[in-house]
């Protein structure tokens, strides 16, 4: 890869709004320079989307997250991704995965009560034709979030003088 | 009182008792004979630093930024943590082999194999030391007679004259210009060779300059080095820190491995400043007689240390490369940013150091520093405290996040402007 392609996507997966000027004061790069590459990596689909990481918690909106997994049969003609499209166009579905090992798929859920999370399962996944058992895990606590630690770390202090 | 948060009404005094004294700004007991008749006469060749002042300053200010750091601001990465709290839960505490554990000085030359075809000996060649600061006193102890020359070349790290006097030599400077980047040029370095010359003490890429040096010009050096019959202690630890082109060790140049001791650490390439741990790397004389100090003065590198930096060498690669492009990144802005508020700056291609010139503030290096930290809060490094030919510049550490960079620029080039007022 290329090493200024390289320096632009890890300032932007570390933070994506960093604007293309800024992110040329980083490189030997213009801003007209980075600006075009980002909206090469935007049309080739390497950059996929921008999004925001929330505590939703800290703000009262006390959301409940499960993990699912699923153990599917295939059907003739139809292989996982059939599946995973029929589930993941639920909009609380929030990530699908196709897992090696004792079952098949990993979901994602939010909703705005266990209960909530509960029937959603019941009704929308269970009942599907594919779907040969399901079991849920309802999330206590999240501690890191696609590589964000969700807590305040502890700062060290470092001598402000040395050689 | 004071009425108007200015100037108090009268002047305050501070009644100092009998029994205390001012020590270096601490109070202490006033003893009944003068105790610095027991101090040696070498300690009073060498200069106090003049750094203690500046923490003096430092301490109690708010909101102070920092780029006067000499230490990465990443934390040493978890997994080399990691592997060092394992082995204390283990009960690794005792001592290691005075030359170091055995299993990091096969890594340790495994990985100066793989990285430039050095071929280092684990058992006669490598001393694992404390810190590369103990590196160095005990290779400048090894190699130098009373009244031998060493040639230090300046601007650089603060301990190589000092280490110098200690051992009985006499330090000679050679000092590097702006106009060379900061390399050291073999004619700069040729008038300074006399028959007294025993040793020379390089530091590429340079604390404070952030300066490298090309191939070629090593050579140069090299060249002057072995037609001399001299000795050379390269101290390489920012090696992994270049950011424009290939480190070159010294030793992997033709001729240059017996004459050579390098050495290098863990600091900064893996971030493990408090953990201390360096290493040398030189012929089984040097480093046998290295080792002979080491046993009685520091015994063993402390093995937790050495836990972490075979972790490091094995795994650590990945997460040092991530750190270097970070820094590589805070380097541009940095150094656009000098050249923006009007403090010229050469590019720094190793270490984390900018190094702009501000001698045409009209300012004297320590005069700037200490206003810039008295009126702005920034702290830099007067460049003079890395000998005379520093004085003119400030040491700049990125090693500091964006933020503060953005920041300390923002307030020096308020203090630039109202200079200029």
């Amino acid at each position: 890869m290329d090493e200024k392609i390289r320096h632009i996507l890890e300032i932007l997966e570390n933070d994506a709004r960093t604007s293309p000027e800024e992110i040329a004061s980083f490189t030997d790069m213009s801003a007209q320079e980075v600006s075009q590459a980002i909206a090469k990596l935007e049309e080739t689909g390497v950059i996929r989307h921008y999004k925001t990481i929330v505590d939703w918690d800290l703000v009262g909106e006390n959301y409940v997250y499960a993990v699912i997994e699923l153990k599917v049969t295939l059907e003739r003609n139809q292989g996982y991704q059939a599946i995973a499209e029929r589930i993941y166009k639920f909009p609380e579905v929030r990530s699908v995965r196709l897992l090696s090992g004792n079952y098949d798929i990993s979901l994602t859920v939010r909703g705005k009560s266990m209960k909530d999370v509960a029937f959603f399962v019941a009704e929308k996944i269970a009942t599907l034709d594919q779907v040969q058992s399901t079991s849920t895990h309802f999330v206590l606590k999240t501690y890191k979030e696609d590589g964000v630690i969700l807590h305040e770390p502890e700062t060290i202090q470092r001598l402000p003088v040395s050689f | 009182m004071i009425r108007d948060g200015s100037e108090p009404d009268f002047p305050i005094r501070f009644y100092i008792p009998e029994y205390l004294y001012n020590f270096y700004g601490v109070f202490c007991l006033r003893p009944s004979c003068d105790p610095s008749k027991f101090v040696a006469d070498v300690m009073k060749e060498i200069p106090p630093s003049g750094i203690r002042r500046f923490f003096d300053l430092v301490s109690g200010l708010e909101d102070v930024i920092s780029l006067g750091v000499g230490e990465p601001d990443f934390i040493t990465p978890w997994h080399i943590r990691e592997m060092c709290i394992h082995s204390l839960e283990k009960g690794q505490t005792s001592y290691t082999s005075n030359y170091g554990l055995p299993e990091l000085r096969d890594e340790l030359t495994r990985t100066y194999y793989r990285r430039y075809g050095l071929d280092y000996n684990p058992s006669s060649e490598i001393l694992i030391t404390t810190g590369v600061s103990e590196a160095l006193d005990i290779a400048v102890r090894t190699v130098v007679n009373p009244g031998d020359e060493v040639i230090i070349v300046q601007p650089s790290y603060v301990a190589y004259m000092p280490s110098v006097i200690l051992a009985g030599g006499k330090p000679v400077i050679v000092s590097t210009h702006r106009d060379d980047e900061f390399s050291l040029t073999a004619e700069s370095l040729k008038p300074a060779i006399t028959d007294k010359t025993k040793a020379i003490i390089l530091n590429f890429p340079n604390n404070p300059t952030g300066a490298i040096m090309s191939k070629e010009g090593l050579e140069d050096i090299a060249d002057l080095v072995v037609e001399n019959d001299l000795f050379v202690i390269s101290d390489e630890v920012y090696e992994c820190l270049t950011y424009e082109g290939k480190h070159v060790p010294l030793s992997s140049l033709e001729g240059m491995k017996e004459r050579t001791v390098m050495l290098n650490g863990f600091s900064k390439a893996y971030a493990m400043t408090g953990l201390r741990l360096g290493f040398a790397m030189g012929s089984p004389e040097i480093i046998h007689s290295m080792m002979m100090i080491h046993q009685y003065c520091m015994m063993c590198a402390p093995v937790t240390a050495q836990v972490g930096a075979i972790e490091a060498l094995r795994h650590g690669k990945d997460e040092m490369e991530r750190m270097v492009r970070e820094y590589d990144r805070r380097r541009h802005f940095i150094v656009r940013g000098f050249n923006r508020i009007g403090l010229e700056c050469c590019n720094p291609k190793g270490a984390f150091y900018a190094f702009p010139y501000i001698g045409n503030t009209g300012l004297s290096s320590s005069e700037f520093a200490e206003r810039l930290l008295d009126e702005k809060k920034v702290v830099a490094i007067p460049g003079d405290a890395f000998g005379e030919a520093g004085e003119g510049f400030l040491r700049c550490a990125y090693a500091a996040s964006t933020n503060d960079i953005r920041k300390a620029l923002d307030r020096m080039e308020d203090f630039v402007d109202g200079l200029k007022q």
